[in-house]
């Protein structure tokens, strides 16, 4: 871990502020991934500015009778809350299917959306990889791939993104609101938000330098069946093969997201039009695109299976 | 047992000889203290409670709780068992909460209530938990032990809390006190020596958790 | 004391300690955090520095040359010690592979610097600067390509045996199987990391370390210095777990005391984490031929297992057949291992060798064949079970009760009414049943210890021995306590002390029975001394209630001691028992799984061992060690493999995300039964291993019923659920 000087911001602008002027610095929230990363030098800032104190750690009902969760709100604080409990369920799930108890207690909403992958080359820095030291090359491919991505995938780069709760929030629609150093401020729609490997894979998010996400939104619920199915070897405290985020309504029709595919939450609207005719037209056109390595073919036909499951229990 | 703190005591005055030939050089965490680009340092001062003792540090800011605890207060109860979140040996309660202190900041602590191990209980005045353990052989090699009574304790004080975990069956109602339950909430502690089936029964002992 | 005649009955059977379900004597300080590990030691007098060590980043080829330049620049930096400057160093006798020193680098992230400093986060980061240039060059890392041209090992290792003529009765067989098995690479993944404090005083070092085998990382620290043994003080008193992987001198404790030497301070190393799986030991991957011919009536008239494993030069095979030489009946039998040169980190002893994988691949081939002949698969085991050593039948098992544990936990489990494969189903569980055999040979090694009364009746025992979470220090103080007459409150036990006598130490589960052994020995000797202070007959004196009885004459311990105190001091040695009967333990697991009809995932359900394996010195600590070992086999059936780049020859998943052990969701409540037996050709203490009897089996059992849950056999681990879905029911 290289040397860094440390401030606690003492507000979001001046959060923002310290961050534009230094490419260098970097927001600490929960720590449980940047420390980790901070220890292998895959992370180097020189100056970290803790955001923790910006009393960002509440949940607030919106005028449209959606959910604005302050970036700071613990994921054990989110999954617990009464209204995402009994109306965003989804979420609520998502989250518990992550990490432990521990880490849920210091892991932010924000953090967890910034988590970088979980690929074991990215994490080795005697590895060339291109997300890590841009025009390395990928040692995934051809690799050790059987957790890596199948779909969306480029030469560059066969990542995944290792969150689940950002599956829950892709299918709920969610937004993340930001303010940028010169105080302006944008919302994000999850769908846009994560950005496709392509040729510059260290390229995670759409967020500009010193961009700081204040909360993400959720939009009123949309009741249905929310079902998290994650699929993973260990039982708990292992990230995902792959998972299903369903929301499936008494008619048949419904959203999904699926974790552990992509570089990013994989949702496809077309796809979510076949629902109705089952988890295998759905599958079909969700991953039509996909190019798995002979590792991780299998993600492509336990897509299948575990949504097949989910809108099974969502039938009852 | 007669303990082999008395070892450790004879083996001290052994080590101590060896000592008087090294001068002492540096004081941890002053060496790091340069001045940045910026009027700020490398170095940080923080207060925070350990054991419901008040402690002044004045740390590298690179040093993690878990380091704090055991290199600069020698509190090595506390465990450092991967340094990355993936084991749960370091496991402590900070403000009641229970994280993996190996993956936060000391710096990010000042003001802070910490209970670790040593907090809980000692040799002839047990918590609870700790009696637990030893009466169920709850570990084996001991070293992920103290992770994973505080998680223990913590675990019981999640579910009364109405947290729920990822088996929990009906989110919008209260979480069960389970067998089902303890196992899915301990997973962050992981023990090799696999004294789970021990550990589950001294939870459920003070959990009341009918077997 | 020499021990080549079966015992007879002496003080141990009175069983008034031992046997008894007491309590870990050192749990107290384990579970206040109280019980000090290696990296822990701290004396407020001194000043310690930090040592970082640096892995190579290629897995084969030379150093060129190494910068070290801007570490030694960085702040807090005191030292920088280098392979190329230290140089070529003797080899220790336990070690395949070097562990620091010259050019050469033989795998990924063999250690080749350690930067010391101020403080651990200024090490660390300086030992990041180190630039190196290499000459890389080509390695093997891949088994499946290797295996062409493994070669026979040392003969030391009995790479053939036969016995009959295995080929004739093979062809001739009814009933045949044959079937090819995989086991990957498996890392020990103990909890404490590998982690040494060094101090030197003149020419002597003190050695702060994580041990298994305290004598055998002395000599082998000497020989790398090149000191007399005599000049190292080495302590590890708690290990914080092992499993083999702490057996043989490790590179924390070489560079601890080299960075103490060019820092002229005392330095703590720890590995880092990610660096364990590929600087340390691994369990080797193996690629095992089974194959076996019965008579219709399921008597086995022919069987044969071939196992191919990799290790770098001058390294052994994995053991893997050394079960099936043993462990069934049949006339016609060979076993074979080959040895394929791999560049790979060293492959070495792992809970278990050669029965954990051998078992793996051994015990599903029993069920393929068990389900050929149409028998139950308990039924097909009690068939041919034997009670003499099949390559020698002259040569009897000194006590064999593997049928007795097939019926009693086919009782207990609740086998009878086992359904075909794929006939259970609960919701979407497929729920299947699976029995597997275990056996682990009994190991003799010599151990010694010394006793001392104290005038307070204060039994104080030292040995070298170490107690890695087996339960050590408890069985010991015992022992010591039922020898002497007293309880073990009355006991203290020093372990894990290079000044203390020389033990078995800690590995392939002789540890228990042969450290007693000593401590019994040594206690003998104690007793006489009693007796002689005490003018008593030492044939009729009797040790009870902290008394010492003869005759009409009674005296307390404590005043026999005198001012002084008295020692008794012995090492057990073994005579031929050995030789002439066979030494083995046995157990019978079965498992109830549920494995997920959609996805494929494993859940294990119930778990039974039932184990012969001689006296139970305590049944609380044998217990955990048994339950230990059927959660390290669940690893091994569902989740545990180091997965090998077979282009840049590394583990790649080397940290504890990536190598998945179990958790405690993974794991149900699990059920041990002890045999009620005694083994008198073993030891005066009449008991065998049990450390490592519980893993051999069990993976197999996991993986015979996912096969009956399923229908689908997979006979590569381990069992993931990608190798499942392709034979799953349709769910779409």
């Amino acid at each position: 871990m290289r040397a860094f000087t440390y401030e606690r911001a003492s507000s979001v602008e001046a959060a923002a502020q310290a961050a534009a002027g230094n490419r260098e610095a970097k927001f600490i929230a929960g720590g449980t991934n940047l420390l980790d990363l901070m220890k292998l030098e895959i992370e180097t800032p020189t100056h970290l500015i803790d955001v923790n104190g910006l009393g960002l750690d509440t949940i607030e009902a919106t005028p449209d009778g959606g959910l604005r969760i302050g970036a700071m709100v613990r994921n054990t604080d989110l999954a617990s809350h009464e209204v995402v409990r009994r109306d965003y369920g989804l979420l609520s799930r998502a989250l518990l299917a992550g990490a432990s108890g521990q880490l849920r207690n210091k892991a932010t909403t924000s953090g967890n959306l910034l988590q970088r992958t979980r690929c074991p080359y990215f994490y080795d820095t005697n590895q060339p990889c291109n997300k890590r030291t841009p025009g390395s090359g990928c040692s995934a491919i051809g690799g050790y791939s059987r957790q890596n991505a199948v779909v969306g995938v480029s030469d560059a780069c066969i990542a995944t993104h290792p969150s689940d709760m950002a599956i829950a929030m892709r299918a709920l629609d969610a937004v993340v609101e930001t303010v940028k150093p010169d105080g302006s401020k944008r919302a994000i729609p999850m769908a846009d938000f994560h950005r496709l490997p392509g040729d510059t894979p260290h390229i995670e998010t759409v967020l500009e330098q010193g961009e700081f996400i204040t909360a993400v939104v959720l939009p009123a619920p949309i009741g249905g069946k929310q079902i998290y199915r994650k699929v993973r070897d260990r039982a708990s405290y292992a990230f995902a093969l792959i998972s299903v985020g369903a929301i499936i309504q008494p008619d048949g029709t419904g959203r999904v997201a699926v974790g552990g595919v992509a570089h990013k939450p994989w949702r496809v609207e077309a796809a979510e039009a076949e629902l109705p005719k089952g988890a295998r037209a759905t599958a079909s056109i969700l991953l039509a695109d996909a190019r798995p390595t002979e590792q991780n073919r299998f993600k492509v036909d336990l897509v299948e299976r575990a949504l097949g499951a989910a809108i099974a229990e969502a039938k009852g | 047992m007669q303990s082999p703190i008395e070892l450790e005591i004879s083996r001290r005055n052994l080590i101590v000889s060896s000592a008087a030939a090294v001068a002492v050089t540096g004081v941890a965490g002053k060496a790091a203290a340069q001045p940045a680009g910026r009027a700020m340092n490398l170095t940080t001062k923080l207060s925070f409670t350990v054991n419901g003792e008040r402690r002044e540090l004045d740390v590298d800011n690179r040093t993690t709780l878990l380091d704090a605890l055991r290199e600069h207060l020698h509190l090595t109860g506390t465990k450092k068992g991967c340094d990355h979140g993936q084991c749960g040996a370091c496991t402590v309660m900070v403000d009641g909460r229970r994280v993996n202190s190996c993956l936060s900041l000391a710096v990010m602590h000042d003001g802070d209530q910490v209970t670790t191990i040593e907090g809980l209980g000692e040799p002839g005045n047990l918590h609870p938990m700790q009696a637990a353990f030893v009466k169920h052989d709850g570990f084996q090699c001991g070293y992920c032990t103290p992770g994973q009574i505080c998680s223990s304790i913590a675990v019981i004080e999640e579910i009364k809390a109405n947290i729920p975990s990822h088996v929990t069956g009906d989110l919008t109602a209260q979480a069960q006190m389970t067998a089902h339950e303890v196992r899915e909430r301990m997973s962050g502690n992981i023990c090799r020596c696999g004294a789970y089936s021990n550990i589950l029964d001294a939870i459920s002992e003070v959990a009341g958790i009918k077997a | 004391m020499q021990f080549d005649t079966p015992a007879t009955t002496n003080p141990i059977d009175q069983l008034k300690v031992v046997g008894k379900p007491i309590p870990r004597i050192d749990g107290q300080l384990k579970t206040t955090g109280r019980a000090m590990y290696a990296y822990e030691w701290h004396d407020p007098k001194l000043s310690y520095a930090y040592g970082y060590p640096v892995g190579a980043s290629i897995a084969k080829g030379r150093i060129n040359s190494m910068d070290v330049s801007a570490a030694k620049k960085a702040p807090g930096v005191i030292a920088v010690v280098t392979a190329p400057e230290i140089g070529d160093r003797k080899k220790g006798k336990f070690n395949t592979v070097k562990l620091f020193g010259g050019d050469e680098v033989q795998h990924y992230h063999q250690a080749i610097a350690l930067v010391v400093a101020e403080t651990f986060e200024q090490a660390r980061s300086a030992a990041a600067l180190i630039k190196v240039s290499y000459t890389e060059e080509k390695g093997v890392f891949d088994l499946k390509e290797a295996m062409k041209t493994a070669v026979k090992p040392d003969e030391k290792q009995e790479p053939d045996t036969k016995a009959g003529d295995f080929q004739a009765a093979f062809a001739s067989a009814p009933v045949t199987m044959e079937e090819t098995y995989t086991t990957p690479d498996q890392s020990h993944a103990m909890m404490e990391p590998h982690a040494s404090i060094a101090a030197w005083n003149g020419d002597a070092v003190s050695v702060w370390t994580s041990s298994q085998m305290i004598d055998w990382w002395r000599g082998d620290l000497a020989t790398f210095l090149d000191v007399d043994k005599e000049k190292i003080h080495l302590m590890s008193p708690f290990i914080g777990g092992g499993f083999g992987g702490k057996l043989f001198l490790r590179v924390d404790a070489v560079l601890a005391v080299l960075g103490a030497q060019a820092a002229k301070r005392p330095v703590k190393v720890t590995l880092p984490r990610p660096l364990i799986m590929n600087n340390t030991t691994h369990r080797p991957a193996t690629i095992q031929r089974i194959r076996i011919g019965a008579e219709e009536n399921g008597k086995i008239t022919a069987i044969a297992h071939e196992s191919w494993s990799g290790d770098q030069p001058e390294g052994q095979p994995e053991t893997a057949v050394n079960q099936t030489r043993l462990l069934y009946a049949g006339a016609n039998r060979m076993t074979a291992m080959r040895l394929a040169t791999l560049h790979l980190p060293e492959g070495n002893a792992m809970r278990a060798p050669g029965e954990a994988p051998g078992l793996m691949a051994l015990e599903i081939a029993i069920d393929e064949m068990a389900e050929k002949l149409g028998l139950d698969p308990v039924e097909f085991r009690i068939i041919n079970d034997t009670q003499v050593d099949p390559e020698k039948p002259e040569r009897p098992f000194s006590h064999r009760d593997l049928i007795g544990c097939l019926k009693l936990g086919a009782e207990k489990f609740g086998w009878t009414g086992r359904g075909k494969p794929g006939a259970r189903r609960e919701g979407n569980w497929l729920i299947g049943t699976g029995v597997g055999a275990a056996f682990r040979n009994n190991m003799l090694l010599p151990s010694g210890a010394r006793v001392r009364l104290g005038n307070d009746g204060v039994v104080t025992v030292e040995t070298d021995m170490t107690d890695i979470g087996t339960g050590s220090y408890t069985i010991i103080a015992q022992t010591a306590a039922e020898m002497m007459g007293l309880g073990v409150d009355k006991v203290a036990v020093h372990l894990g002390d290079s000044r203390f006598p020389v033990s078995a130490g800690s590995g392939g589960q002789f540890g228990a029975n042969c450290s007693t052994a000593g401590v019994y020995a040594a206690c003998v000797k104690l007793r006489e001394a009693v007796a002689q202070k005490l003018g008593f007959n030492s044939a009729d004196v009797a040790f009870e209630d902290g008394q010492v009885r003869s005759g009409n004459r009674s005296v307390p311990l404590s005043e026999a001691a005198g001012s002084e105190g008295l020692v008794g001091e012995d090492t057990i040695e073994w005579g031929d028992l050995d030789k002439t009967h066979q030494q083995s333990t046995f157990g019978a697991h079965f498992v109830e799984v549920g494995v997920d009809v959609a996805t494929g995932e494993t859940r294990i359900r119930r778990m039974l061992a039932v184990c012969a394996a001689g006296r139970i010195l305590n049944p609380i600590t044998a217990r955990s060690q048994v339950i230990g070992a059927m959660t390290m086999g669940a690893g091994g059936a569902l989740t545990e493999e180091l997965a090998v780049d077979t282009r840049r020859g590394f583990f790649v998943n080397h940290d504890l995300a990536g190598y998945e052990v179990p958790v405690h969701a993974d794991i149900p409540h699990q059920e041990v039964i002890f045999m009620d037996e005694t083994d008198p050709m073993s030891s005066p203490m009449k008991a065998k291993g049990i450390g490592e009897l519980g893993l051999c089996g069990v993976s197999a059992a996991i993986a015979n019923a996912i096969y009956n849950a399923t229908g689908v056999r997979v006979r590569e681990y381990p069992i993931t659920l990608d190798k499942l879905i392709g034979g799953l029911p349709d769910v779409a």
